[in-house]
């Protein structure tokens, strides 16, 4: 008797609490509401200063040799090109003045620049493109990007790349100071959501030439002619500042004065940053996003990556695997429930992939998704994954496949590659899968030779349209090192950037068929998540917008309203 | 004197050598090239860049010139910065992480001879306990730890110094540096207090004792002086644990110091990093363990450096 009073006494508290604490959230979450309302109807603050944090250091702020997230997202606030992506995501006009005029066969670009300035009070010139861009494609530069985003796009890039031409005979010619023609290999659907990307930025002849090694080397020896200027950066430093700069020419919609950058590589110093109020934003990953999953300041971005397993159909290239067989790939790839997989495993923000081509990332002409086209394809079925899986090991004449997975070495992947080979063990009688988990460097190493049978990987994309995941798969496609050929799917991808190049419609059809061709048909590769992130934000900070890929923020139309 | 300091520096020159070949092999040996990530470049842009960094010449051949050009101070040019110098590198990030080790030393080591001596003369008593608890929490918790519970507790919820970075100067450094101490701190606690203990139980205590000099002076001049010399033999390592501490703590602390780059460059490959922060922890070392044994000298005349008494 004296016990059963215990445990209704001890159950009623347990209820109570549990009800108490529940009304101490709901009046929390009320009071936070109601004063980013009243921030939310005020108008910018008289200080214009923003506090943030950057995960890595700047490498370089030469726009050629830029490679990195960090060096391009500083260079998206300082310089500007002839388009800029704008609060959409969509690349628009910048230093060019409108859409630039192009010729019938869609190969050659005329762009007329407004009137703008360099940081030294010097105007921009359409000689500081084609100065640039050659400086780009020259092979001495040993530019990554150059040659990467000109070859096969812009008239003699391929040849100069191969050694054949000069870096002189690039399509890129100023007519006079305001003026840019650019004369394209073949017409080129996406080409002007290339000319906001770094690679691209204009550099002034007489600066670079000045500076010699020095260029871009810190923020002295560099030139601007974006939203903000660089000060304090010594080019190794973990601190640097952006300060409005006078002399750019759309500098009425730049409201704040000034940005304090720090590289914090530690996730929980920058949330203890940014509990203390010294930084305005800190991003979260891992088991931080779990932790802060339900506070009102997280942001979720989605970025433009996939992820996905790479079948290798071809051992070194040489011996053939069990994944040669379609429908043993086909089995794996719907063996593994997606679902679960981010939203517990990762918990990060990313979401289930059942495709390539990212969601929110590409659209055709009316503004419709790309991914609105194919959907969802090769979703998580375990029972069909075993008929396939059945079928394949049929006609492999065996009922025992075991597989080498190579993955990342970070917890995270760890965790994730653990569901993955439990997972694919469980739905998937007689496979058994080893879990090789080394550092990004080996694994690019081991990828290039051919040397796995599945490995877990990513891609970012290079420019704003499919094609710039689907033609890694081609024959001698760049990620294609797993002996994948396909005679359908090179020809849609021919017929996309050919055929139908100046044809939007038909191309985006034949983009959309050649995606399931890679996925649904051939199980060459199986899409697992696309990467989103989550980031804690201060309420006080408005109109900062992230980038789903390439840059990742402009600070350009970023004010602060409500902090004081 | 001068032989032994000529021989010691001979010894040094030699120490260096070994420890710069030992690294530019297990360096070369890293899977992968700070150029391999790169696989969007094109094989003759390739070509032209390994040729810049000289990365196409044969291994011995890189191994002679890059031996060469460290003679000379040159340590090359990093691979991640794109024409940074990796001696204006160090220069430029040696100077946080110098600031905190030598605080940290100071403060552990003093910190620690304090401790250690209210334990030994306060034997057995809660004075003993106390400073024997806070040497095992200083030995058994590793730095990172403290980092991040003093950075939680004093800087986020007290509020009283900053949480992290390096711009509030001398503010800046006192959370690092009372992380990076505790190590240090408690070494020398135990050490001290064993020593005193024993000192305080030789007859020549009971002989000063029995001349009726005071505690304190009994303390400090007849037995410190003694305890001290153990103290001194750890402080070599204690300074490399600074070392190897420090890399984790700047981090934690985001503090722009020489250990955090050295993290970073391991796993960028940048060789030329490597190579040139290695060899200034290397020096930074070997210089310390001189100094000591110099020291050595100094506190116990008894140690003799050179061949003095020859038989």
């Amino acid at each position: 008797m004296k016990k059963n009073k215990l445990v209704w006494l001890s159950s009623l508290i347990l209820v109570l609490s549990i009800f108490l604490a529940a009304c101490g959230g709901g009046d929390d979450k009320d009071a936070s509401k109601d004063s980013d309302s009243k921030k939310d109807s005020g108008s910018p603050d008289a200080t214009q200063e923003l506090n943030i944090i950057e995960s890595a250091e700047i490498p370089t702020m030469d726009s050629v040799l830029v490679t990195d997230v960090v060096g391009s997202t500083v260079l998206n606030n300082v310089n500007e090109g002839l388009y800029r992506y704008n609060e959409e995501n969509v690349a628009v006009p910048a230093i060019a003045t409108g859409e630039p005029e192009v010729n019938k066969e869609g190969t050659v670009y005329t762009f007329k620049l407004r009137d703008s300035k360099w940081s030294d009070g010097s105007t921009v010139t359409a000689n500081d493109f084609e100065y640039a861009w050659k400086r780009a494609i020259e092979p001495k530069t040993g530019s990554e990007y150059g040659p990467y985003m000109m070859a096969g796009i812009i008239k003699n890039a391929t040849e100069i790349g191969k050694g054949k031409a000069k870096a002189s005979d690039l399509g890129v010619k100023a007519l006079d100071d305001k003026t840019l023609e650019v004369t394209l290999e073949k017409p080129t659907p996406y080409f002007l959501s290339l000319m906001a990307f770094s690679t691209f930025l204009p550099q002034k002849e007489e600066f670079v030439k000045e500076q010699g090694k020095k260029y871009a080397s810190n923020s002295e020896t560099t030139l601007y002619n974006g939203p903000f200027v660089l000060k304090g950066w010594d080019g190794t430093g973990l601190k640097w500042q952006y300060v409005k700069n006078d002399n750019y020419w759309d500098k009425d919609n730049v409201k704040l004065d000034k940005i304090n950058v720090d590289v914090v590589k530690e996730d929980q110093t920058a949330i203890n940053l940014y509990t203390s109020g010294k930084k305005d934003r800190a991003g979260l990953s891992g088991e931080f996003a779990m932790q802060y999953a339900n506070d009102p300041e997280v942001l979720k971005v989605v970025e433009s990556s996939p992820f996905y397993l790479k079948f290798n159909q071809k051992r070194e290239g040489k011996e053939e695997t069990v994944l040669a067989n379609a429908n043993i790939r086909k089995a794996i790839s719907m063996a593994f429930n997606k679902e679960d997989l981010s939203k517990a495993v990762l918990a990060n923000g990313s979401f289930e992939a059942n495709y390539l081509v990212p969601a929110e990332f590409a659209y055709d002409e009316d503004g419709k998704d790309f991914r609105e086209v194919n959907g969802n394809m090769n979703k998580f079925n375990a029972e069909e994954a075993k008929t396939y899986w059945e079928k394949g090991l049929k006609e492999l004449g065996t009922d025992k496949v075991a597989l080498e997975f190579l993955g990342g070495d970070s917890d995270l992947s760890k965790k994730m590659d653990e569901y993955l080979k439990n997972q694919l063990e469980k739905n998937l009688p007689g496979l058994s899968i080893k879990l090789k988990e080394v550092p990004f460097l080996v694994r690019v190493d081991l990828d290039s030779k051919q040397d796995y049978d599945i490995q877990f990987a990513g891609w970012s994309p290079d420019f704003q349209d499919p094609y710039t995941f689907l033609n890694l798969w081609l024959t001698d496609g760049q990620q294609n090192k797993m002996s994948y050929s396909s005679a359908k799917y090179d020809k849609f991808m021919k017929d996309a950037e050919t055929t139908f190049a100046n044809d939007p419609a038909k191309r985006w059809q034949a983009l959309a068929d050649a995606e399931k061709v890679l996925i649904e048909e051939d199980a060459a590769i199986a899409p697992v998540y696309q990467r989103g992130t989550m980031a804690l934000q201060k309420t006080y900070v408005k109109d900062l917008v992230k980038h789903s890929f390439g840059a990742q923020y402009s600070y350009k139309w970023a004010y602060i309203s409500g902090k004081e | 004197m001068a032989k032994y300091v000529f021989k010691r520096v001979i010894y040094m020159i030699l120490t260096l050598f070994l420890i710069a070949s030992f690294t530019f092999s297990l360096m070369k040996m890293l899977p992968g090239s700070p150029i391999s990530t790169s696989s969007k470049l094109t094989p003759n842009q390739l070509a032209a860049v390994e040729a810049k960094y000289g990365l196409d010449k044969p291994l011995p051949v890189q191994y002679g010139i890059y031996m060469k050009n460290m003679v000379k101070l040159d340590f090359g040019t990093s691979f991640q910065f794109k024409e940074a110098s990796v001696t204006e590198l160090i220069i430029n990030r040696a100077g946080p992480s110098f600031i905190l080790g030598i605080q940290a030393l100071i403060l552990g080591t003093i910190g620690g001879i304090i401790l250690g001596m209210i334990a030994a003369l306060r034997q057995n008593t809660a004075w003993d306990y106390g400073s024997t608890l806070i040497a095992i929490f200083g030995i058994s918790i590793p730095s990172f730890v403290f980092a991040s519970l003093l950075q939680y507790w004093i800087g986020v919820k007290g509020g009283f110094l900053p949480v992290g970075l390096w711009e509030n100067g001398w503010k800046s450094s006192i959370l690092p540096t009372i992380a990076l101490a505790m190590g240090p701190l408690a070494t020398s606690a135990r050490f001290i207090r064993t020593e005193m203990i024993e000192v305080l139980g030789t007859d020549y205590i009971t002989l000063a004792k029995a001349k009726g000099a005071s505690g304190i002076e009994i303390a400090f001049k007849h037995a410190f002086r003694n305890a001290l010399i153990p103290l001194i033999t750890v402080m070599g390592p204690l300074a490399a644990g600074l070392v190897t501490g420090s890399l984790v703590v700047e981090q934690i602390f985001a503090i722009p110091g020489i250990g955090e780059q050295f993290v970073k460059a391991i796993n960028v490959s940048d060789y030329s990093v490597i190579m040139g922060t290695t060899m200034f922890f290397s020096v930074l070392l070997i210089l310390v363990i001189f100094i000591v044994d110099i020291l050595y000298g100094i506190v116990d005349p008894r140690i003799r450096l050179a061949g003095g008494n020859k038989q």
